[in-house]
């Protein structure tokens, strides 16, 4: 008796390889150089935008090369969460991937889209406690990453006495 | 040919992120990680800096760029005020950011309707 239920658990273990070999086979592999096409033009469409936006501040209302930046990243972000709430931002992510997510606006696309998602769950609980439930992780490796970079780039020059 | 720059760097960038999505089984919320920590690294070694001279946007549109504006204000209050300085610097640029994700993403939350 222990002996058939032994083979037939070795049965079981080969008829499980086998279904593992024939799933592989029909799960679609990643296009790489089409999606790192999507994702190049994409990506640098919303990069040359920014340009033509900061160009615009330098030009119109004073702003030098330096402090551009700021108002150029609010004016994207704003364009990004119109998009979001009407519906278009998502299509484009879809097609996109990471050349929609990594630029600042998939940061504010994802606040939005969360903001969104859990309106029906009421203000306080719903938007306001979801809103950073994607791009939370963005803003604590980075707060954590640039104190602990900072702290100690701040003790190197300390004990090396004010390189600064 | 600033515009021409601004693309292909911003573009390389995102290329990174597909790829750290397509290769490994990075979600996209470790990719966005990751490269903000690279930001912070980066800008640390004094590498960032040079990059957003030569390619404007196509070095502070992208994500890096947040972890390069953290870094940076961090570093700023430390010089006027020391140590507590990292503390309280650390949102000082990217303040505009931030508070522009937050408001307009609430008054998105209020307008519009979800969709799909």
């Amino acid at each position: 008796m222990a002996g058939s239920s032994t083979r037939q658990q070795i049965q079981l273990q080969i008829q499980q390889e086998k279904y593992k070999q024939l799933s592989k086979k029909y799960v679609p592999r990643p296009r790489y150089f089409y999606n790192v096409f999507k994702a190049f033009m994409v990506g640098g469409f919303i990069c040359m935008l920014g340009q033509g936006i900061q160009n615009l501040y330098i030009a119109f209302f004073g702003f030098t090369e330096k402090t551009a930046g700021n108002p150029t990243v609010a004016t994207l972000i704003f364009i990004s969460v119109l998009l979001t709430g009407l519906g278009v931002y998502d299509r484009i992510g879809q097609w996109a991937g990471a050349g929609s997510a990594v630029p600042v606006t998939g940061f504010a696309n994802s606040v939005a889209s969360a903001a969104l998602e859990h309106r029906s769950e009421g203000y306080v609980l719903g938007v306001g406690g979801n809103m950073f439930k994607l791009a939370g992780s963005v803003i604590v490796f980075g707060v954590v990453a640039a104190f602990l970079a900072a702290l100690l780039k701040t003790l190197i020059q300390l004990f090396l006495g004010g390189v600064s | 040919m600033e515009y021409v720059i601004a693309f292909v760097v911003g573009g390389i960038i995102c290329v990174i992120g597909q790829l750290m999505m397509d290769l490994t089984s990075m979600t996209p919320a470790h990719v966005l990680s990751t490269l903000v920590v690279s930001g912070v690294v980066l800008d640390s070694i004094g590498l960032y800096d040079p990059l957003i001279e030569f390619a404007g946007a196509g070095a502070t549109v992208p994500i890096t760029s947040f972890g390069h504006s953290l870094y940076h204000g961090a570093m700023e209050e430390m010089k006027q005020h020391g140590l507590i300085g990292v503390m309280t610097g650390i949102f000082e640029v990217t303040s505009a950011g931030i508070s522009a994700a937050i408001v307009f993403g609430f008054l998105a939350a209020v307008i519009f309707r979800p969709k799909g």
